[in-house]
């Protein structure tokens, strides 16, 4: 048997989901990025809840998330995703809202609005890229940048008597009793992004019932960033973030 | 014993050359091109078509959506 | 149906909106307004019309969930004063480019910094000259009495939606706290989501398969596609200034001197035209009801007859500069204005008048 006989519709058994249109996406080669999206929309397919799906896009690298998954989207000043995810929320309490947010977004320009958001019990959905690092401004130093490392406002290591430690917003997050879900997950192995995949589909199930914020944190690589090839970073990920960022449930209530 | 046997499709004008997908697979089945895309990117292709079992690794960690797996028993 | 009320401006506000069938406000508190969110909270609309209120963790997260409503083609309204508005500068902006409508309240205080709780106009230039980053601009009302408090809910939110644009109501903390007898208008039911689809297409509702998806945003990183959204506003920012101006002019056709004030001080102003009139001072007052657009034309015929011009304003002198502007030095312009909180007298207001223009 050819593989020409093989590449057949009945045969498919991996393929983009529909929800992902095929514009080409504009991160960089090997982007965490790039998984993420495509697992929301492999969720928002099988789920089947396309129509009620309404997304918050970030300022930063996510911010073109808008350009990708078909859906409607809002797109948010800095930080304020959480703010603008409340109103919709509770004015169309039967839509399902997401955020996507970058570090930066999220843990430091937008700490009040993610905390407050988590802290009321949003029925929302927050999906937070941590990469240790802003991207779309060129690599400069994030709240969760790892103590000791290189960016491009810390080109000598992250001093924590100058610039404070790594921010574990999750942890942080897990803490109040608004968030009924809050996990920390990776989409660097295929093991890793089958994990993912079940945590955001438990999201947004609990946003359709209704159960309050659940926040899913992807520990990511920003190979640019780091300077380093997308297999390095991912080797570098496991080596350095998952020992300050280790995976798993925080909370599951 | 069936047998199974995959083959993997890539959109070559999606893909950025990251081989992350490379990285993934347990059978060696895909390298990278020489040639590249017209957005300048070197792409991902089968360069050992009969080791293919269609287990889409390379699908799940490919970035940018752009293989497509296809999986028989014989 | 209608009802008539003792109340306050800030109370009218809170009434208004509910009345007008208003889908949320987001808030946070401030003197000399607070009493727009209280009067909610204790009316709980929720259980009537469906209103949604909520109290923001700050004035930038109130303008934001503002945002989120308003690209769901809602009515949201938030309110503040000074210090509070500037903070929501960000997000009006972003409101602006995204063209959204939306209705903002500022109950003015005095400034700048914390500054003070008495009333202000200080923040005429920050209305109307847009505010925060970029080229836009907001549709401003001046109300000078609780009655208008009221109706210009209803105005604003209907000017936000005719022009996909934010509309401010800048009152200040006399308006505000004052307490009038007001004309409450009937209550109108909330617009359902069905009705939204079709009179706000572009709204975030959640795609269905026969419509492409719909993005609020405010990005475009080529320079041609952002000045193509620039040229829009301009265009509508155009039309508005030729449709939306409005303004009351008493006594003005045989008026030598012509006092030109808004909101509370052009009440101080009729007063001041009174008595000079009695003395033989022929004084008439333009009150512009919107600040964007300005009665740029009004003044322009009004410097034909007239002598002189005198602007007063509760700051150091705003408004006086598109007074100038309209009139081009075809006639004197000159300026009265206390700050930080005081208001002026009728009387000083004419003695300055006299001493001004009339000498």
């Amino acid at each position: 048997m050819t593989t020409q006989d093989i590449i057949k519709p009945e045969n498919l058994v991996y393929t983009k989901t529909s929800i992902m249109n095929d514009r080409n996406m504009h991160y960089c080669p090997g982007c965490s990025h790039g998984v993420v999206h495509k697992l929301i929309g492999e969720v928002i397919e099988e789920m089947g809840i396309k129509e009620t799906v309404i997304g918050i896009a970030p300022v930063g690298c996510a911010v073109f998330a808008y350009n990708y998954l078909d859906i409607d989207w809002q797109e948010a000043a800095h930080g304020r995703a959480p703010a603008i995810a409340t109103a919709i929320s509770r004015l169309l309490p039967e839509n399902c809202v997401f955020t996507y947010q970058g570090d930066g977004d999220l843990a430091a320009i937008g700490t009040a609005e993610t905390i407050h958001a988590c802290n009321r019990g949003e029925n929302i959905v927050i999906f937070f890229i941590n990469n240790a690092i802003y991207g779309m401004t060129g690599g400069q130093m994030a709240p969760t940048t790892l103590e000791g490392m290189k960016t491009a406002t810390c080109p000598y290591g992250r001093d924590v008597k100058l610039n404070g430690f790594p921010l574990k917003i999750s942890d942080l997050l897990a803490q109040l009793d608004g968030t009924c879900y809050v996990t920390r997950q990776s989409v660097h192995t295929v093991p890793a992004i089958r994990k993912s995949k079940k945590a955001i589909r438990k999201a947004f199930e609990n946003a359709m019932a209704k159960k309050g914020t659940s926040v899913v944190e992807f520990v990511s690589t920003c190979n640019s960033g780091w300077k380093m090839t997308p297999h390095q970073a991912n080797m570098w990920m496991e080596e350095n973030m998952f020992k300050k960022y280790p995976l798993g449930d925080l909370k599951d209530k | 014993m069936a047998k199974i046997k995959g083959a993997v499709v890539v959109n070559t004008e999606r893909c950025k050359g990251c081989a992350l997908c490379i990285e993934a697979c347990p059978s060696d089945v895909l390298g990278m091109s020489k040639e590249v895309n017209t957005k300048g990117y070197n792409f991902v292709y089968m360069q050992n078509e009969d080791a293919c079992i269609g287990c889409a690794s390379c699908g799940y960690v490919c970035p940018d959506a752009c293989i497509s797996v296809y999986k028989v028993k014989i | 149906m209608e009802e008539i009320r003792l109340m306050k401006g800030n109370e009218a506000i809170a009434e208004a909106a509910i009345r007008y069938g208003c889908d949320g406000y987001f808030g946070y508190p401030i003197t000399p307004q607070s009493e727009i969110m209280e009067t909610l909270m204790e009316l709980q609309p929720w259980k009537t019309t469906g209103m949604v209120v909520l109290q923001a963790e700050s004035e930038v997260s109130a303008i934001n969930m503002v945002y989120g409503g308003a690209g769901c083609g809602k009515s949201v309204m938030t309110s503040s004063s000074s210090p509070g508005v500037s903070l929501k500068q960000e997000g009006i902006s972003y409101i602006a480019c995204a063209e959204l409508p939306c209705l903002i309240v500022n109950v003015m205080r005095g400034g700048p910094g914390l500054g003070t709780i008495q009333p202000s106009q200080a923040d005429y230039f920050q209305a109307v000259k847009g505010g925060g980053h970029g080229d836009y601009r907001l549709i401003v009302l001046a109300p000078s009495s609780v009655q208008e408090m009221a109706d210009f809910v209803a105005l604003g939110f209907d000017l936000a939606f005719k022009y996909r644009t934010p509309s401010m109501i800048i009152a200040d903390g006399i308006i505000g706290q004052m307490m009038e007898k007001v004309i409450l208008p009937p209550y109108r039911p909330r617009r359902t989501n069905d009705e939204i689809r079709q009179q706000c297409p572009w709204a975030t509702l959640g795609k269905p398969d026969n419509r492409e998806r719909n993005v609020t945003t405010s990005l475009a990183l080529e320079a041609e596609e952002m000045e193509r959204t620039n040229l829009r506003l301009q265009a509508k920012y155009k039309e508005i200034c030729e449709n939306e101006v409005r303004f009351e002019a008493v006594n003005c056709d045989d008026a030598d001197f012509v006092l030109i004030a808004f909101g509370s001080i052009a009440r101080v102003c009729m007063s001041a035209m009174e008595i000079g009139r009695k003395e033989g001072l022929k004084i008439g007052v333009l009150r512009p009801i919107t600040l964007y657009p300005f009665p740029t034309l009004k003044i322009q015929e009004l410097a034909k007859k007239a002598k002189g011009i005198l602007t007063v304003e509760l700051s150091a002198g705003q408004m006086v500069e598109d007074v100038r502007l309209a009139v081009n030095g075809s006639i004197p312009v000159e300026f009265y204005g206390r700050m930080g909180g005081v208001v002026p007298t009728p009387e000083e207001v004419l003695e300055q008048l006299k001493k001004q223009l009339v000498k």
